[in-house]
């Protein structure tokens, strides 16, 4: 049986058998949409017991522990008390804009997912502008913020929303030049040709010392980009209460309480693509299963999920204008220079392949 | 050459504060410091001297030790406590004595600064190790101490 | 109801916004309303009285045991203290002397909770400027200090223990070792609260060289304790007018000179290690002897005026009574060491981010019912 390259192209084959071909190719569309849509809204939904089970264990806590076999449902009791629970909204905000904000960010991150080569078969979207199209789409979950706090008539949230676009701009540099750097081993934008050359050894290894640079840059930089701390200039409660989406309550709060966690889930699938091979099983252990796949990817990103939580839970927070001298005084420099080692060393075919 | 040093020192404390947490991380499932309130009921032991309440002991002749003379009612900050007494004979001297009819406890006043059972000269009330108190109605605050039909236990002088 | 309106006149581009009563940096009812330019602060203008239970009118009701009680609200991080005080002014007045067991008990216990008012603020600090986690590590040192104080006094925090005359009972049998085994575990302990917060290059920058005061201006704003102390102004009340068993332990006044928020940051840590040191030369040699002096059932102060200040955890509290020689004092004025410190919020926040304001803020450590009363 010929397997094609993605789950879209394996769904549709099957579709094409019972009706015509356009409608198959719309009805494979939705049905890997919804699918997308399910898995993601509950992995977002145990990521933030995991940040919360994570949290509570570096605090010398127990975590939620209450609501399901080992607190395994208190995620889903949150939502569904989100899911009913009245909307409010300020007097004099603008309601259209106050209403569509959410809906950017949960919309870009979740359409971020879609490029992602979870198996070799499993990928929704394999765009062969790939990272471009990653960088891209994150850059548009920061208009929703912006609008949120600007509409929300409330000084606490814009400020907060200044912040966050102050912050995603600059450190959108940092997040594209060091994925750039990575892009000059493997030539390509397209994630699946990514993960092909690292058939050869993950690229953390075959660019060795710069590529170790542009890794820890990268999560530096994809840490703020997330809005998590130790750069949560946007909602730093002890400052601004809750920052951008102080007025939102019920779902829409929850979308943007979502799309965070989603983010980070993104951040860490990136490096995890990039640098760490994605599907890839460590020395091909378990490449004759395809199908655990999976697994690795998720365990990759996981492992980097984690790390961005230990960030978050030692760190105490920067200040607005630190935080723009990290970005533009080490970072970017940092970025610059890294990117012709890596390029010298391409050149000079110093890059280690197994 | 700062700019290098100013890196590498920052990495290095960062590196350092993570090393703790990630050592509280591993061994906290064992050092937790939460105290599961209500599933620890049993085991729960409060204070001997813990202030949760003034309660009036009696004995199992349904005595108690107060006489009455009212000076936890003078020592109170707040006036939680009220005494009502009245006189009458008592039954193996046959001289006209005070004795309390109600001792009432305002709980809901209460700031357990222990003045009363500091004042107390024949230790009638002393501190409960009860501490939950809440209760959806604030008349169940009040809180008679004396039993009924209890008696001071004979002996007791103030 | 009726608003407070900012009288100043606002230049273009500045708008001003309500930081609390309900922030979660102001760390109860205070409100303050900040002038801003964009990120930075113009004025501070800081409105009281969303706490205010007026406890120096009710202390004139009150006979002087009474009156004890009510100081526990005051800063109820160093109920201790606060107690100790108005014990001290009342025994002083009547020329009590207490006898040594006393003396030592009040001084360790003193001590004790200037360290759990310490870590507690130490976890706030931390949360303050964004790490979360210092918050449990403070609260888990805390605990066991409460601990003591439970088994010995009955209550966690608002002890009432001391009574003019005295203690209100002996400590409890276990107090010693609970002490002891609390001291070997906060040495270990504190160590950790360096490395975790105190060498974080994070924390350094955004503390070093914010909200600096000097000497000059501390001593002016009648700044005490460890924010005095920062800016390099020996206040300390232990060591210039010994009280209790102060004059009888050896312990350096932690001295910093920057007089900025890792100054004052400094000072605390420095402070804690300090109490260990006092309570470790006092914990093994409590006298024996009596925990209370006789006095009367019902206390007069001779007519007359009386002043006497301790060291809370927070500075120079001052006690001022005057007496016209019945039952109840006929005023009672409590000098806190939190409006004073307050007062200089605005001369130290102008100028910085709105993060300086709460790291500032934080290290003024500020109990607000201290500063209403």
């Amino acid at each position: 049986m010929n397997i094609s390259l993605n789950i879209t192209e394996t769904i549709q084959e099957w579709l094409i058998g019972m009706m015509p071909e356009g409608a198959a190719s719309i009805v494979a569309m939705v049905a890997v949409a919804l699918i997308y849509l399910i898995i993601f809204a509950v992995a977002g939904l145990y990521l933030v017991l995991l940040e919360r089970r994570v949290a509570a264990w570096f605090q010398l806590r127990i975590g939620p522990n209450r609501v399901g076999p080992l607190g395994l449902l208190q995620t889903m009791a949150d939502a569904l008390k989100l899911v009913s629970k009245e909307l409010t909204g300020t007097i004099k905000a603008d309601k259209f804009l106050y209403n569509l904000a959410p809906y950017f960010v949960i919309v870009s991150s979740l359409m971020a997912l879609a490029v992602f080569p979870f198996t070799k078969e499993f990928q929704a979207f394999d765009i062969n502008i790939g990272i471009f199209f990653l960088i891209a789409i994150s850059s548009v979950g920061v208009i929703g913020i912006l609008l949120g706090g600007w509409s929300s008539n409330n000084k606490f949230a814009l400020i907060g929303a200044m912040r966050s676009g102050v912050q995603t701009i600059s450190y959108e540099l940092s997040v594209g030049l060091s994925l750039l750097t990575m892009v000059v081993i493997t030539g390509s934008l397209q994630l699946s040709e990514i993960v092909e050359v690292q058939k050869q050894g993950w690229l953390i290894l075959q660019g060795h010392v710069p590529a170790i640079i542009a890794f820890m840059v990268y999560m530096i930089a994809g840490t703020a980009e997330t809005n998590r701390a130790p750069f949560d200039m946007v909602e730093a409660e002890s400052e601004l209460g809750a920052g951008f989406h102080t007025e939102y309550s019920g779902m829409k709060f929850a979308y943007f309480f979502l799309a965070e966690f989603i983010n980070m889930f993104i951040i860490a699938a990136v490096a995890t693509t990039v640098f760490f091979g994605a599907w890839l099983s460590p020395f091909g252990i378990t490449e004759s299963i395809p199908w655990l796949g999976a697994f690795w990817f998720l365990g990759k990103t996981l492992v980097l999920v984690f790390l961005m939580m230990w960030f978050r839970w030692t760190f105490p927070r920067l200040r607005v204008d630190q935080l723009l001298t990290l970005e533009w005084k080490y970072l970017l420099p940092i970025n610059l220079v890294n990117l012709v080692i890596m390029a010298i060393i391409v050149w000079l075919n110093l890059t280690i392949k197994f | 050459m700062s700019y290098f040093s100013n890196i590498y020192n920052g990495i290095k404390t960062l590196l350092t504060g993570m090393s703790v947490t990630g050592k509280y991380f591993l061994t906290s499932r064992k050092g937790a410091i939460t105290q599961q309130y209500p599933d620890n009921r049993d085991t729960l032991k409060m204070f001997e001297r813990f202030r949760g309440e003034v309660v009036m002991p009696h004995d199992e002749n349904n005595e108690h030790q107060c006489t009455g003379c009212q000076k936890c009612e003078l020592a109170c900050p707040n006036g939680s406590i009220e005494i009502i007494w009245d006189r009458g004979i008592d039954e193996t001297t046959g001289k006209k004595k005070k004795f309390i009819d109600k001792h009432i406890y305002h709980l809901g006043l209460c700031t357990m600064c222990g003045l009363c059972i500091e004042a107390c000269p024949t230790d009638a009330i002393v501190w409960a190790p009860n501490f939950e108190n809440s209760t959806y109605d604030r008349t169940q605050l009040t809180k008679v101490l004396n039993r009924p039909d209890s008696k001071v236990k004979a002996g007791i002088e103030d | 109801m009726e608003t407070t309106v900012v009288k100043s006149n606002f230049k273009s581009e500045e708008y001003f916004i309500n930081m609390g009563p309900q922030h979660p940096a102001t760390h109860g009812v205070l409100r303050l309303l900040l002038t801003i330019d964009g990120e930075i602060i113009k004025r501070v203008e800081p409105d009281l009285g969303y706490i205010h239970r007026s406890i120096e009118k009710m202390c004139e009701r009150d006979s002087y045991q009474q009156i004890v009680h009510l100081t526990d609200r005051m800063d109820y991080l160093s109920s201790h203290i606060n107690n100790e005080a108005v014990c001290l002014t009342v025994e002083n007045a009547l020329q009590l002397e207490m006898p040594e067991r006393v003396k030592v008990i009040r001084t360790i216990l003193s001590e004790l909770t200037r360290i759990a008012s310490h870590t507690l603020w130490w976890g706030v600090m931390g949360m303050d400027v964004g790490a979360l986690t210092t918050y449990f590590y403070g609260f888990r040192d805390r605990e066991l200090i409460n601990d003591i104080f439970e088994e010995t006094c009955g209550a966690r925090l608002t002890m009432n223990y001391n009574i003019p005359g005295g203690l209100m009972f002996d400590i409890h049998p276990n107090f010693v070792k609970r002490t002891k085994d609390f001291i070997t575990h906060f040495k270990t302990k504190l160590p950790e609260y360096d490395t975790l917060l105190t060498g974080n290059v994070i924390f350094q920058k955004r503390t070093k060289g914010v909200g600096i005061l000097t000497k000059e201006d501390a001593i002016s704003f009648g700044a005490s304790g460890p924010v005095g102390r920062a800016s390099g102004y020996s206040c300390d009340v232990r060591k210039h007018h010994p009280y209790s068993a102060y004059d009888r332990v050896t312990f350096n006044e932690a001295l910093k000179t920057e007089g900025d928020t890792f100054a004052r940051y400094q000072v605390r840590i420095q402070e804690m290690w300090e109490s260990i040191s006092i309570i470790e030369q006092l914990i093994d040699n409590i006298p024996e002897g009596d925990v209370q002096v006789a006095t009367n059932a019902v206390i007069k102060l001779p007519k007359g005026e009386y002043y006497q200040k301790v060291e809370t955890a927070r500075g120079e509290l001052g006690v001022y009574v005057i007496s016209t020689g019945t039952k109840n004092p006929y005023r009672v004025k409590f000098r806190s060491p939190g409006f004073s410190n307050l007062s200089l919020l605005n001369h130290i926040a102008v100028g910085g981010k709105i993060g300086d304001l709460v790291a500032s803020m934080a290290t003024l450590d500020l109990v607000i019912p201290d500063i209403d009363r």
